[in-house]
């Protein structure tokens, strides 16, 4: 995130603006676009049968001979030193068979933060991981015991003695504004961004609106806990980890053990949810350290509470957003800015902006945000950060300025799509935004919105129906690597270090490869979970799906070389070269004349070969540099707010998304839901309490920090255009993310529709509609 | 969690016995005590299991009904005693906990059952007067969203979490204890304390003596009953405000007003001044709203929960309003 990245990604745009499209990857559209096959069929998930039957096994069910287990201690100040720190008792404890602390914990460095540049970095947080007595925020750890069970070790973790000297630490967001740095980059686009006169347009626009957005804290609430098991081997050490990151947690743990890369092993066939939350942090480097010095296989799992307290959320935001338009309603300014928390040890900058830049057209723009730094567990990744946020604040007030226009709040969008990036000029691969709207409307039926807030009512309960746009960028990640092995039994196997969260990875990538070479579905074995398999990026951006997609495109473009070499002179292929043939029919046949075809076991059998392999990694993913690449969505909410109380139910939900090509209506449905339900927690209930006088989270039960119950969750609909992108591998857009995006923004101007209030502070607790 | 011996009690009197052990704590369905020592706030060195003990639930010879201290939550809310002859009772335990939990609850666990204050739950890093007495309070000036309105002190500003508790207090509901020296009843409305200097004293149970019993007198107020919880999702979370009520009108006037309120207070707030206000009067809005007001005039609220007071007095109204609206 410097400003050397800055320049290098402007001059890599700006060249790829001159090189023919169709010299990109994505130049030529994927063949597979638009054909029937197993790709957009409801294949039900591979997953599914282990699953509902108990026996898929997650990292904290490993069996392993002799395991141990560990428990952690969290810090109760906010930033000081450890003054005294007496172990005795715990040590002296049933069963305890190691206390860890910053006196015997080996030298480990920090491991090297999360980065564009670096694939392989994995960190949330650069601070030391007990290597001192140094205290940076509440709830850090500060020790571990390791016992012959979780009880003794809990039990003996309580018995630690510790006193600190505390010193004078930033814990309050609004103080802390007045130091607020300006970094370069956000991810890989530049943060400052100004076209225009924007604050002159404002004060000219003959309709303006200009507000401040507040979003709160949040914690990830994944229901499988972070939690791992650890085996070392001598020099050799074997992770059973739930990760989002399994081939870059891999080399990120060898490099902090000083191990080679091969000698470590990071296994992971089933993550218990994701979200952004299931990444590095402080425990995996306490139990691999601790399980290598007690010399036994050894078991972490945090508690919820430690979940709170070392795996970070979403940082809260206060965001300026101001819109100036004409008396068409077109957009003469554009302002988003703001403040958000990234402490100097943390990575994330919570890109709430990005949305923003390619949303609409206006005359003017000026963007940029600022980050605060506080005592903090480091703020992460969290399902859409930057978007799930910045949406609410800009399409609450794109829902502001059609009522201060008195026009419709679709109309007002649709007057404002962008043809081409606003910002950059280029060219969209696929956006059809007012599709998605349309459709949505008419399903919705949005006709019978009535324009005149708290018109609508029954009983005690007043009704509204609001909408908003959700957004999220097409990613695909370089690097991403697969084998494909086709077996002279009929199977073919794609392996690769892909991480199933319970999305659906696996069954989405079976069904390409099923279409890829036309073999059955169930004839498909999909390897996943493994550091020893090729590289998978890791789960992240809704990318890894279409990343490991561009991998598969491009083995498979490799294999008919290969089997040509095997066919030899006897095939009906014989004389034909690589760039003639075409896969399918489970074997390969001549383009020009498909007549002239041979199965893959039949060439297998002649070669008298067990299997053919083939590894390749995707191109590098230039389409999104030439190209403005994005999914778009149009949420509506149609909700009752009650006079007496403020209480919110909300009704019906409905997402119209603009995705490309939908891999598989059953999982995409079911994760576009899941993000809108998490989408309706932003809006209505979560909230980490942080209480700024000592920096301490005080909620940090599932009890008390409120995800939606199943009464909270409405109906929800789900469709889209399903209009493939031409530039990307099977037309496809990430979708995993998008969901909750304009959730928000939809909930909160149902409740101004319903009840003329507008709240923009999130959540919309009850209080706030008294 | 600290290492613990676990016993269960035979007979009633075993578990008097036991209950006056030092250090031993009674266990019911451990819904909140197991809780609470896995936080390291309770540090019993025995569980002393009374779910054996009597749990049914009966007619006596007057028409009271008196349900035992063993059963169950869901028990008692789907008992058809209760659900024709104490509705409000029924809906409020429907409106707590989740259905796993009700299972597991017992009735006199319910009453005992500590505050959901996340000061006082918070062992490791904040202060409570109701855990360690004298250290202070952190709850004053942080998180108030739960916390006390009516009858808190400099002390402590908790509140008492149970759904069930605030029917029972409308409900007249009599609570049998026995000890060592005896048994005894006293009200529902006394058998808990406010929390003065001493908000580690929650409850008038002496050491050693244990719940055996809760008595429902019988009412009138079941045709015109209702308990409304407003809370921050819909299920499975604590009230903000809730108001258990009855009222039984005769010739055009209230006869018998029957109110209780929680999330409120450190303890079910029996709402002694909204009933002496509705005696005797026409049941209109105009006299709910009076009763509202009477009830909350002496409510000292704190930043955070400053809308407490606004919308207790609107459900205390709109639930009145309600008991009147489907009846002629």
């Amino acid at each position: 995130m410097s400003r050397v990245q800055n320049v290098l990604v402007g001059t890599v745009r700006s060249a790829l603006g001159w090189v023919p499209a169709q010299w990109l990857p994505g130049g030529t559209p994927d063949p597979l676009i638009g054909r029937r096959g197993e790709v957009g069929r409801q294949a039900a998930r591979l997953d599914g049968d282990v699953k509902v039957q108990g026996q898929a096994r997650f990292s904290a069910e490993v069996p392993l001979e002799n395991l141990c287990y560990a428990a952690l201690v969290h810090g109760t100040i906010t930033r000081g030193r450890i003054t005294r720190l007496d172990t005795a008792k715990a040590e002296a404890a049933e069963g305890v068979l190691l206390v860890v602390t910053h006196r015997n914990m080996p030298r480990v460095s920090g491991p090297s933060l999360i980065a564009i540049t670096d694939p392989t970095a994995v960190g949330n947080s650069s601070l030391p991981i007990l290597q001192d007595d140094k205290v940076h925020y509440n709830g850090q750890v500060v020790a571990a015991v390791v016992a012959e069970t979780q009880e003794q070790a809990d039990h003996a973790a309580s018995l630690i003695e510790i006193d600190y000297a505390a010193e004078p630490a930033e814990t309050r967001f609004e103080e802390a504004k007045s130091g607020a740095r300006i970094i370069p980059s956000l991810l890989i686009e530049r943060n400052h961004l100004s076209l225009g006169k924007a604050e002159r347009e404002l004060t000219r626009a003959p309709h303006k609106v200009d507000n401040l957005y507040r979003t709160q804290w949040q914690n990830h609430n994944a229901i499988e806990l972070h939690a791992l098991t650890v085996a070392w081997g001598g020099e050799t050490l074997t992770v059973h980890d739930t990760t989002q990151m399994i081939a870059s947690e891999a080399a990120t743990l060898a490099k902090m053990f000083g191990l080679k890369r091969e000698d470590v092993r990071v296994l992971s066939p089933f993550v218990g949810g994701g979200f952004g939350g299931k990444g590095f942090w402080d425990h995996q480097v306490v139990a691999v350290a601790a399980a290598r010095m007690v010399g036994r296989p050894l078991r972490l799992q945090l508690t919820r509470e430690g979940v709170y307290r070392i795996v970070g959320g979403r940082s809260a935001t206060e965001q300026r957003v101001a819109l100036g338009a004409d008396n068409e309603g077109r957009f003469t300014a554009l302002i988003h800015n703001g403040y958000s928390v990234m402490p100097p040890y943390g990575a994330c900058p919570e890109a709430y902006t990005l949305g923003t830049r390619s949303a609409y057209r206006a005359k003017s723009f000026e963007i940029l945000q600022r980050h605060i730094d506080m005592a903090v567990v480091p703020n992460t990744f969290m399902r859409a950060p930057g978007e799930a946020i910045g949406t609410f604040a800009l399409e609450s007030a794109v829902d502001e300025l059609a009522h201060e226009l008195a026009m419709d709040p679709i109309e007002l969008r649709l007057r404002n799509l962008p043809e081409k990036h606003p910002i950059t000029g280029a060219p969209f691969s696929q956006h059809a935004a007012a599709k998605s709207w349309a459709d949505g409307a008419a399903h919705f039926g949005w006709e019978r919105r009535s324009a005149t807030p708290g018109a609508r009512r029954k009983g005690e309960w007043r009704i509204g129906m609001g909408c908003g746009s959700g957004s999220f960028p097409y990613v695909r990640m370089p690097g991403a690597a697969v084998r494909l092995t086709i077996r002279r039994d009929g199977t073919a196997t794609l392996a690769c270090s892909a991480q199933e969260m319970g999305m659906g990875t696996s069954t989405v990538l079976a069904q390409q490869v099923a279409d890829r070479l036309g073999v059955p579905l169930d004839a498909v074995v999909i390897e996943t979970g493994d550091s020893d398999l090729p590289a998978a990026p890791m789960a992240g951006g809704s990318g890894q799906s279409v990343s490991i997609a561009g991998a598969l495109l491009a083995a498979s473009e490799k294999l008919p070389a290969e089997l040509l070499r095997l066919a030899g002179n006897d095939s009906p292929l014989a004389g034909l070269r690589a760039g003639e043939i075409r896969l399918g029919q489970e074997g390969m046949a001549s383009a020009a004349d498909p007549s002239r075809h041979e199965t893959f076991r039949s060439i297998l059998a002649r070669a008298n070969r067990d299997e053919v392999s083939v590894s390749a990694t995707g191109t590098p993913p230039l389409e999104m540099m030439k190209f403005a690449m994005h999914s778009t969505a149009a949420m509506f909410c149609e909700l009752r707010v009650s006079d007496v109380t403020g209480e919110i139910r909300v009704d019906r939900l409905l997402g119209s998304f603009d995705c490309g090509t939908i891999l598989n209506p059953r999982t995409a449905a079911s994760q576009f839901r899941g993000g809108m339900i998490m989408g309706l927690g932003l809006a209505l209930t979560e909230e980490t309490w942080l209480d700024e006088r000592s920096g301490r989270i005080m909620n940090p039960t599932l009890a008390d920090y409120h995800i939606p119950a199943h009464l909270d969750v409405p109906d929800i609909e789900v469709m889209w255009t399903g209009i493939p992108d031409p530039r990307s591998p099977l037309g496809a857009r990430g979708i995993g993310e998008i969901g909750i995006t304009g959730v928000a923004a939809a909930v909160a101007n149902a409740v101004f529709n319903a009840t003329g209030k507008r709240v923009r502070d999130l959540p919309i607790t009850l209080d706030k509609l008294l | 969690m600290t290492p613990v011996q676990y016993r269960r009690a035979d007979s009633a009197s075993d578990a008097i016995r036991l209950a006056g052990t030092a250090g031993h704590r009674l266990l019911g369905g451990g819904t909140n005590l197991v809780d609470l020592m896995r936080k390291g706030v309770e540090r019993p060195d025995t569980l002393v299991d009374v779910t054996g003990l009597p749990g049914a639930i009966e007619e006596a010879a007057d028409g009271s009904i008196v349900i035992g201290a063993g059963a169950r939550n869901s028990a008692i809310a789907a008992h058809p005693l209760i659900r024709s002859r104490y509705p409000m009772l029924s809906r409020a335990i429907l409106a707590g906990a989740s259905a796993q939990i009700r299972n597991m609850a017992t009735a006199g666990g319910n009453l005992l059952q500590r505050t959901r204050c996340v000061y006082f739950a918070d062992a490791a890093g904040s202060r409570c007067n109701k855990r360690a007495p004298g250290s202070g309070c952190d709850a004053i000036g942080g998180f108030t969203r739960y916390h006390a309105i009516l009858g808190a002190s400099p002390a402590c500003i908790a509140t008492h979490p149970s759904d069930m508790a605030v029917a029972l207090a409308a409900l007249d509901a009599r609570v049998h204890v026995a000890g060592a020296d005896g048994a005894r009843a006293l009200p529902l409305t006394d058998f808990h304390r406010l929390p003065g200097d001493r908000p580690d004293l929650e409850t008038e149970l002496a050491p050693g003596e244990v719940i055996v019993a809760i008595e429902l007198p019988p009412s009138r107020l079941a045709p015109r009953s209702d308990y409304r919880k407003v809370r921050d999702r819909a299920s499975y979370a604590f009230a903000l405000v809730s108001v258990a009520a009855g009222l039984v009108i005769e010739d055009g006037r209230i006869s018998e007003a029957r109110i209780a309120l929680g999330g409120v207070a450190h303890k079910p707030w029996r709402a002694w001044r909204a009933e002496a206000a509705l005696q005797g009067e026409a049941p209109n809005e105009a006299a709910f709203v009076a009763a509202a007001e009477a009830e909350l005039a002496g409510a000292e609220p704190r930043p955070g929960n400053m809308f407490k007071v606004t919308l207790a007095k609107r459900t205390l109204a709109a639930v009145l309003s309600g008991l009147c609206e489907d009846q002629a």
